[in-house]
């Protein structure tokens, strides 16, 4: 018996590479030696402009060249920001929809919570208005009095989960400078990390690299705030395993100098609630972690604390 | 490609940076968030070649580390070779069929969040590798799926196929 040929399909020439062609795609992608070249080239000059903007001052050419692009595209950004918003809040809207009724049973219980709060604090209010009055209480009121505000919107979210940084549409015009420490309701958002003239940037409490000196308001307790397991947790570090800690606290930032890192921030900002405590007894420390009060997926109007000494 | 088309292109690109990061980005789906700018990418890529794909997914990259004061280089690189990666595999495939820009679009959303995760890595960056796999990149890969149908077709016909290249693919299909 005869061997039967074994069949070819037109299959078969699609998984060649484009130089076992005869002609055709070959030519519209150009020759495969300069596609690679191309590629490794501009692949050297990413690595180029990366270690440039690494080794540079923040005033070098690279980071000149970004703020002017960025000073560019910010009235854009902004306009799409503006036009783009009843779309999100629609997108929003729809999305809360379905999560609400969810949550419903949850936040009627909060509210009858909160009501019982509203009352206590309403007592506590008038009753700190006397003692004020009566001790001569130093601090003024809630807002840092050594700080102006510049109230400012978001107009770029967070683009990647490694960087929780955001753009404001504030900037060195405005008066606002480098390690302004930026509020929303004045719970505490993050520090400005970046100013172009008209815009700045803002590195959220949530980014890896952010840390803020703090202490729980009802005993006392010090420590670091710092990022925890995902962008909507944080954690408080090194307080000492004797302090009394407990869920529902609330943490405000410290406002002073410890030995480890400088406080950017004016004292007596809320940061979080604590959520959950422990401790081990091979720990040094206790193991916090709380609720930021800021809710960070959906950051629109902000406030940055201008030092009135920085002009 | 014609200056035309390259200047076409830049300004395609540079609306689609304002658009990705003004009104897609903050579109979150379970936790994943579609990448327009990436799917565009990849279909001028599988359209026009490595060559073009690179020099793209450069300036794409460029743009959106612009936009957000990140450090420039850190998307270009990735994007970069994901937009030659995907011209390599549009030569080696049709473009009569839907199949090849689903394929690419996902490999290439898979190769974006594993090239950011060992750039920001070697960066120092701590990385949620965790956070950004498990949760992340399933949702992520889903919506890029979704939209490479319709921004591939717009590509096609912003960026039309020559006659005879039309012609090859057909016989070969």
């Amino acid at each position: 018996m005869a061997p039967v040929p074994r069949q070819r399909t037109a299959r078969i020439p699609l998984l060649r590479s484009p130089a076992t062609r005869a002609d055709g795609p070959r030519q519209r992608g150009g020759s495969p030696v300069r596609a690679r070249l191309v590629a490794l080239g501009l692949v050297l000059v990413s690595l180029a402009l990366l270690t440039v903007y690494f080794r540079e001052s923040s005033g070098g050419p690279l980071h000149g060249a970004q703020r002017i692009v960025v000073s560019v595209l910010t009235p854009f950004e902004a306009g799409a920001e503006r036009v783009s918003r009843p779309f999100r809040d629609a997108y929003g809207w729809t999305a809360d929809l379905f999560s609400a009724k969810g949550e419903n049973a949850e936040l009627r219980a909060e509210v009858e919570e909160l009501r019982r709060q509203v009352i206590l604090n309403q007592t506590a209010a008038q009753e700190n208005e006397e003692l004020r009055s009566l001790l001569e209480y130093r601090d003024g009121p809630r807002f840092p009095k050594d700080y102006d505000a510049v109230a400012t919107r978001v107009i770029v979210p967070p683009q990647t989960e490694f960087r929780q940084e955001v753009m404001v549409a504030a900037g060195s015009g405005d008066g606002v400078a480098v390690e302004d420490p930026v509020v929303t309701d004045g719970n505490l958002v993050g520090t400005v990390t970046e100013v172009a003239s008209n815009s700045a940037k803002v590195r959220l409490l949530t980014d890896q690299q952010s840390a803020a000196s703090a202490f729980v308001t009802q005993t006392g307790a010090a420590g670091i705030v710092e990022r925890g397991s995902s962008t909507t947790s944080l954690v408080l570090e090194r307080v000492q395993k004797e302090e009394a800690v407990e869920e529902g606290h609330i943490v405000v930032t410290a406002g002073s100098r410890s030995q480890q890192l400088e406080s950017l921030f004016p004292r007596g900002i809320p940061i979080c609630v604590v959520t959950s405590v422990s401790q081990r007894d091979t720990d040094f420390f206790k193991r916090i972690q709380c609720t930021p009060l800021v809710d960070f997926d959906s950051l629109h109007q902000v406030i940055v604390l201008t030092r009135k000494d920085a002009g | 490609m014609s200056w035309g088309e390259a200047a076409k292109a830049l300004g395609l690109l540079v609306a689609l940076v304002l658009l990705q990061i003004t009104i897609v980005t903050p579109i979150e789906v379970a936790n994943g968030h579609p990448d327009l700018v990436l799917a565009f990418l990849v279909a001028l890529a599988l359209l026009r070649g490595p060559t073009l794909g690179a020099v793209a997914g450069f300036w794409a990259g460029l743009l959106l580390d612009s936009a957000a004061l990140a450090p420039p280089g850190v998307s270009s690189l990735v994007l970069t070779l994901a937009g030659y990666w995907a011209g390599r595999f549009g030569l080696a495939t049709t473009r009569s069929s839907p199949h090849p820009p689903i394929i690419a679009v996902a490999l290439a959303t898979v190769w974006v969040a594993v090239g950011l995760t060992v750039v920001n890595f070697l960066l120092g960056q701590s990385v949620p590798a965790g956070e950004l796999f498990g949760r992340v990149l399933l949702p992520t890969l889903a919506l890029n799926v979704l939209i490479m149908f319709p921004v591939y077709r717009l590509t096609e016909r912003l960026f039309p196929v020559a006659p005879r290249d039309r012609r090859e693919a057909t016989v070969l299909a």
